[in-house]
C-alpha cells in the first residue's frame, strides 16, 4: 500500500488498538505456552510435581560427560556441519550469484529455479537419491561427518539464495563494479572492497539461516546413519526425556539469538535520513 | 559556485595535457543488431567532444567501448596512439562518471574519492591531501565525512566527478551524468564541468541526448544515428550547416516545409533559398527552415494567422498557420507582441537550408 494513502480514512482495513493487542496476545500465548511448558518440565523431579535444578546440573556436570557423550558428539558434529555448509554457501553460491548478476543476467531465472527446487523436494525423497551418491562420496572423501554438508549445502540453497538475492536486488552492483573498475580496481578489489561490504547484510543472513537449518536437520542425518544434534536428541529422549527437552530448549534459544543477530546486522549501520 | 583552479589542478594540466583518442572503424553487434557501425572519431588532446543522439543511437555503447566496459567486434580504439582494445578497463587509466549514482554507499565522500588513489597504491597522506583538493575543486570540501545518502543528486555527481578526476586520468568519460538532475542543477553543473575540464585540459567525451546541453558545453559535437556518426563539427557548424536532414531536425528546432528543388536551390513560399550539403537530384523535397530564419514583416509575402505565442524570456516563439494550412514556428523579439487570431505577414531571411528528398 502506498504511503500517501495511509493518511486517508480506510474503513475496515486497520484493526483497532485493542484488537491488535488481543491478536498479539493470542499469538504470543500460542508460541510461549509450549516453551514455558518445556522449561517447567525440565525442572520437574520425577513426575510427581516437585521441582529441582537436578537435570540441568547433571547435564553439565563432568561425571555425566560419558553418559551424554553421543549428545555432545551430536552437538559438535552439527556445529562442524553448520560451518562447512556456510563455507559451501560462501564459496560456491555467493560467487555464482554475483557472477550471474554481473555477467550473465539471462541465467538469473535458471539459477533461481535451480536454487528453489530443494524446497519442493521432501527430505525423504532427497535421501533416497542421496544414498547411492554417498556410497561414492564415502569412497572418495572417507566417512567423516563433514561430508554430510554436501547434502546440507543443497537443502539450504533456497534460503541462502533468497537472502543474498534480495540484497543483490537492492544494490546496483553493475554500476558499482563498473565505477570501481574504471577507477583502476581489478576484479578481486571490486569484490572485496566494493561488492562484499554492500552485500554484508544478505551474506550474514544467508549464513545464519544456513546455520539454523543445519542445526535443525534430522531426516537426512538419521537415514544416512550419521550422528548430529537432532539424531542424538532423539536417542537421548528415549532414555532421558528431561535432557532431551533441555537440549531442545537450548537449540531453540540459539536459533532465537541467531534471528536477533540477523535482525541487528540487517539494520543500516548509520543514520538513513538525508536531512541535509 | 566559483572554482578557482587549485594548485593540483594546474599541476595536473602541466603533467598531462590530455591524450588523443581515436576510434577507428569500431563495430559492435548486440545479438545480431548492429550497435556501432564502423564508427570513426578522432579527439584532440584537451578537446571536449559530445556524442549526441536519440536513445539507441549507439552513443553510450561507443563510450562504454572506449572505457572497456563493452568488448568490440571490430576496429581499433587508440589512446595516445596505442591500441587499447585488449586492455582491461582498470588498466586504461580513464575517469568515468555514470548516469546513475555510482558512489560506493558504504564509504564516506572522502573514501570514495580516495578509492582510485588507493588502487594505485598512493601513500595515505598524499591520498588524503589529493582527495581533499579534488573535493575542493568541485566545491564540496566540507562534505568529506558525509555518506552518499546524505548528499543531493547534484552533490553526488560532483563527488563522482572529483573521484574520476583525482587520479589524473588521461581521458574523462561522462555518460549522461546530468540526466537524473533537475533543470537548474543540470545547467549549473554542466558549466562547472566545462570550467574544470578547461582548467585541467583533460580530453573529455560527453554522452548526452540533450542537444542544448551538447551545444552549450562541447568544442565539437558528434551527432549519432543508428550506430553511425551523421556529422561531427562545432556547435555552430551543426546548427548553421547541418550535413543531413536528420542533423537539421535533431539539432535545434526546424520547420519542415514542402518545396521543389531545381538547379541546387529551393523555392519556398516565394523565396528562393540555397541548399546546404551535397548536391541532390531535382524534385520535391522537404526543406528545414529555422524559426529564427523567418521574420515578421508587414511587407512579407506569406500571410499567416497566429495560433499560439509563448514568452521564453529573452525571445518569443509564435506558431502560425499559413494559407495552405501548414504550421510554422517563428522566433522573434519579445517586443513584437502577437495574439492568437492576429493576421500577420512573414518573410524568409534567405539563409541556406537543409533539404531531404520527399516521397
Amino acid at each position: 500500500m502506498s504511503r500517501a494513502s495511509s493518511n486517508a480514512v480506510r474503513i475496515g482495513t486497520e484493526p483497532s488498538k485493542l484488537a491488535r493487542g488481543v491478536i498479539l496476545a493470542i499469538v504470543g500465548i500460542v508460541f510461549l505456552l509450549p516453551l514455558v511448558a518445556m522449561l517447567e518440565f525440565t525442572f520437574r523431579d520425577g513426575f510427581e510435581g516437585a521441582h529441582t535444578l537436578g537435570h540441568w546440573t547433571t547435564l553439565f556436570s563432568p561425571e555425566s560427560a560419558r553418559t551424554y557423550r553421543s549428545l555432545f558428539t551430536g552437538v559438535s558434529n552439527s556445529f562442524l556441519l553448520a560451518a562447512v555448509t556456510v563455507a559451501i554457501v560462501l564459496v560456491v553460491l555467493l560467487p555464482t550469484m554475483i557472477l550471474v548478476q554481473l555477467q550473465f543476467p539471462k541465467l538469473r531465472r535458471v539459477l533461481e529455479f535451480i536454487c528453489i527446487i530443494p524446497i519442493t523436494v521432501p527430505a525423504i525423497v532427497l535421501v533416497v537419491g542421496l544414498a547411492p551418491v554417498y556410497a561414492i562420496v564415502v569412497r572418495v572423501f572417507g566417512g567423516s561427518i563433514w561430508t554430510l554438508a554436501f547434502a546440507y549445502g543443497i537443502t539450504v540453497l533456497p534460503y541462502a539464495y533468497r537472502a543474498i538475492q534480495s540484497n543483490l536486488d537492492a544494490v546496483d552492483v553493475i554500476t558499482l563494479s563498473e565505477a570501481a573498475r574504471s577507477l583502476g580496481a581489478g576484479w578481486l578489489n571490486v569484490l572485496w572492497r566494493v561488492l562484499l561490504p554492500n552485500l554484508r547484510r544478505g551474506i550474514l543472513a544467508a549464513a545464519f539461516i544456513s546455520v539454523a537449518v543445519v542445526l535443525g536437520e534430522f531426516t537426512i542425518a538419521s537415514l544416512l546413519n550419521r550422528v548430529n544434534l537432532q539424531t542424538a536428541m532423539l536417542q537421548i529422549s528415549q532414555s532421558d526425556p528431561f535432557v532431551a527437552v533441555i537440549c531442545a530448549l537450548l537449540a531453540l534459544a540459539f536459533a532465537f539469538i541467531l534471528l536477533l543477530v540477523i535482525g541487528r546486522v540487517g539494520q543500516p549501520k548509520r543514520g538513513n535520513r538525508s536531512d541535509s | 559556485m566559483t572554482i578557482a583552479p587549485t594548485s593540483s589542478a594546474s599541476r595536473t594540466a602541466d603533467a598531462r595535457a590530455g591524450a588523443t583518442v581515436e576510434l577507428i572503424d569500431v563495430v559492435k553487434d548486440y545479438s545480431g543488431q548492429r550497435a556501432l557501425d564502423a564508427i570513426g572519431l578522432s579527439v584532440a588532446p584537451g578537446e571536449f567532444v559530445a556524442l549526441l543522439g536519440p536513445s539507441g543511437c549507439g552513443k553510450t555503447t561507443a563510450l562504454r567501448s572506449l572505457a572497456g566496459l563493452e568488448s568490440i567486434d571490430g576496429g581499433e580504439i587508440r589512446i595516445d596512439g596505442k591500441n587499447v582494445v585488449s586492455t582491461p578497463t582498470n588498466k586504461r587509466d580513464l575517469g568515468m562518471v555514470f548516469q546513475s549514482y555510482s558512489l560506493f554507499p558504504h564509504m564516506t565522500t572522502l573514501e570514495n574519492v580516495e578509492f582510485g588513489l588507493r588502487m594505485r597504491r598512493v601513500a595515505a597522506d598524499e591520498r588524503r591531501t589529493r582527495a581533499l583538493e579534488a573535493l575542493e575543486m568541485v566545491g564540496l570540501g566540507t562534505f568529506a565525512s558525509r555518506f552518499a545518502h546524505q548528499l543531493s543528486g547534484g552533490q553526488q555527481q560532483r563527488v563522482a566527478l572529483a573521484r574520476a578526476l583525482v587520479t589524473r586520468p588521461r581521458v574523462l568519460l561522462l555518460d549522461e551524468p546530468l540526466s537524473a538532475l533537475d533543470a537548474k542543477v543540470r545547467v549549473q553543473l554542466r558549466e562547472e564541468i566545462r570550467r574544470i575540464q578547461t582548467d585541467l585540459g583533460i580530453t573529455t567525451l560527453f554522452v548526452t541526448h540533450d542537444q542544448e546541453e551538447a551545444l552549450a558545453v562541447a568544442d565539437r559535437v558528434a551527432v549519432m544515428r543508428e550506430g553511425k556518426i551523421e556529422q561531427i563539427g562545432t556547435p555552430e557548424e551543426l546548427y548553421t550547416t547541418p550535413a543531413t536532414p536528420f542533423v537539421a531536425n535533431f539539432v535545434g528546432l526546424s520547420n519542415r516545409l514542402d518545396a521543389v528543388l531545381t538547379d541546387g536551390s529551393v523555392a519556398v513560399h516565394g523565396a528562393t533559398l540555397a541548399v546546404l550539403g551535397a548536391p541532390q537530384p531535382d524534385g520535391p523535397v522537404t526543406a528545414f527552415v529555422r524559426p529564427e530564419d523567418i521574420v515578421i514583416d508587414p511587407a512579407g509575402t506569406i500571410d499567416a494567422t497566429v495560433l499560439t505565442s509563448s514568452f521564453l524570456g529573452s525571445l518569443r516563439r509564435t506558431v502560425v498557420a499559413t494559407a495552405d494550412g501548414s504550421h510554422l514556428s517563428v522566433q522573434h523579439d519579445v517586443s513584437e507582441r502577437t495574439q492568437p487570431g492576429d493576421t500577420i505577414r512573414l518573410r524568409l531571411r534567405g539563409n541556406a537550408v537543409a533539404v531531404s528528398a520527399r516521397e
